[in-house]
């Protein structure tokens, strides 16, 4: 953490340092609002605002916080923003406010704005942490945006609603793949999006908690 | 600098200050965007109404959707007498601000169903509900009455749109369930919805309405084609969800008593 310049906090959470691909933080609402591009985007859009400003907000008065209410004080925080996200979103778009229901609401509850709070901006001046807030912000994006490129296209034969693939009950050809507009789909275009991210990346690959002992022989009686 | 902040006085001014900071916050938006909320919600529930009566053109603007719900006559019934009611009755000024949902957990506002007749799964029922009328030149061509009942996840809430005649189905449309997408959810599907049109609530008896949600397609020459709509395949009980919640609504306990005195010319 010694040399930190703001180019490397702004990218290196895009695919180095990705909180969904690496952390495996935020997974939650990465299964909830991956149905369709255009809610996804709203959903990241939101993030992005939180994660950043919360850091800011946060980095600001880092100096004052007493360690004994620190984490409340974030919460407190972050809940606010979240909540004026919520009310912008239900005042200017409301057809997607209603799509994501209680997940803007549950943003108070992801790992990643906490996290780089408590993280990131306690530790750090307000313009960086601002960076790094918009940075997570982006890989959570990235990642997010990637399973529902999938799930869309595959599951519903559309992409930002426009149909690509007719699907067969509107009378094209498609069949459409239900299970990947059920939540657990995103497990596994999470867990193939991790695989490829670590096979470009080798460097993140953790060191396997515990070796597998030789297997032994031993002769029945 | 480090024991300075972790006093005990310091750690109240702290939280007090951020919280006074962040109320202030949160109530300035929540204030300052109330106006545009409610607008979105009321255009919200208009475009639904115009959508079951097949009035809703894609792509129309907000002011069109307002233009055309002013065709319509909002209005309050007595579900068990059939009667329209003053606003009064329910102590709105304006029958679009009735909210016949909110109405049904209010105990003086709404009655209990005894489970035998709760086919629609929805435990209580409003006294009053709030219906739309269309009429041109004193005929009355279109009513669009608000059903809800429970599916296999979810309570669905719609509308169903009928005909000057009271019978024939015009449209039907949900706005609000959450039923399994791509099995259930294809209650959405406008192609499975265009099967509504033009079927027959009522048989004979005109409290007994007869709609059936076939399994495996309703077939050319089946009998009574008239009341009966394909199941939505792979959703037996969102189906039997919507097949039971049209019928509540439609019968003795919801609207039928309404649109007989409506059909009779009594009200």
């Amino acid at each position: 953490m010694a040399e930190v310049n703001a180019k490397q906090v702004l990218f290196e959470p895009i695919f180095s340092n990705n909180p969904i691909g690496l952390q495996i933080l935020g997974i939650c609402s990465a299964l909830a609002v991956t149905t369709s591009m255009s809610v996804t985007i709203v959903m990241c859009l939101s993030v992005i605002a939180v994660t950043a400003f919360s850091n800011l907000a946060v980095s600001l008065v880092r100096t004052q916080i007493p360690g004994s209410i620190r984490i409340i004080v974030q919460m407190t925080i972050i809940a606010s923003l979240v909540i004026v996200v919520d009310q912008i979103l239900k005042a200017y778009a409301y057809e997607i406010s209603k799509q994501l229901s209680v997940f803007v609401g549950l943003i108070i509850t992801n790992c990643i704005v906490m996290g780089r709070a408590e993280g990131f901006a306690m530790k750090n001046g307000p313009w960086l942490s601002f960076l790094d807030g918009i940075g997570n912000g982006l890989g959570y994006s990235v990642m997010l945006l990637f399973v529902a490129f999938f799930r869309e296209l595959l599951g519903a034969g559309s992409l930002f609603g426009f149909t690509l693939l007719t699907p067969v009950n509107e009378g094209g050809w498609y069949i459409t793949n239900g299970l990947l507009l059920l939540p657990p789909s995103a497990f596994f275009i999470i867990g193939l999006a991790i695989w490829g991210l670590r096979t470009w990346m080798p460097e993140q690959v953790e060191e396997p908690d515990y070796k597998m002992s030789r297997h032994t022989h031993k002769e029945a009686f | 600098m480090a024991k300075a902040k972790e006093t005990v006085s310091r750690t109240l001014i702290v939280a007090l200050v951020l919280s006074i900071v962040f109320s202030v916050v949160v109530s300035t938006a929540a204030v300052s965007l109330r106006p545009a909320q409610i607008k979105n919600q009321n255009l919200d529930i208009k475009s639904n109404i115009l959508a079951a009566a097949g009035m809703l053109e894609t792509g129309a603007s907000a002011d069109q959707i307002e233009e055309t719900f002013e065709l319509f006559d909002v209005r309050l019934v007595d579900l068990e007498t059939g009667d329209f009611v003053e606003p009064s009755a329910v102590d709105v000024e304006d029958p679009m601000k009735y909210d016949m949902y909110k109405a049904a957990s209010d105990p003086k506002l709404s009655t209990n169903i005894p489970s035998s007749e709760d086919k629609a799964g929805i435990k209580r029922r409003p006294n009053i509900a709030k219906v739309y009328t269309l009429s041109e030149n004193g005929d009355l061509v279109r009513v669009v009455l608000p059903v809800h009942g429970y599916g296999l996840w979810s309570t669905l809430y719609g509308f169903v749109s009928l005909e000057g005649d009271l019978n024939t189905i015009e449209g039907l449309g949900f706005y609000a369930h959450a039923e399994t997408p791509g099995l259930g959810g294809e209650v959405d599907n406008p192609r499975w919805k265009q099967q509504w049109v033009g079927k027959e609530l009522y048989g004979d008896d005109p409290t007994e309405p007869q709609i059936q949600l076939v399994k495996g397609g309703v077939g050319a020459d089946a009998k009574n084609k008239e009341h009966k709509i394909d199941a939505l395949s792979g959703a037996t009980l969102t189906s039997r969800g919507v097949e039971q919640l049209v019928n509540y609504w439609m019968g003795d306990r919801g609207y039928a008593p309404f649109l007989k005195k409506l059909r009779e010319g009594e009200v």
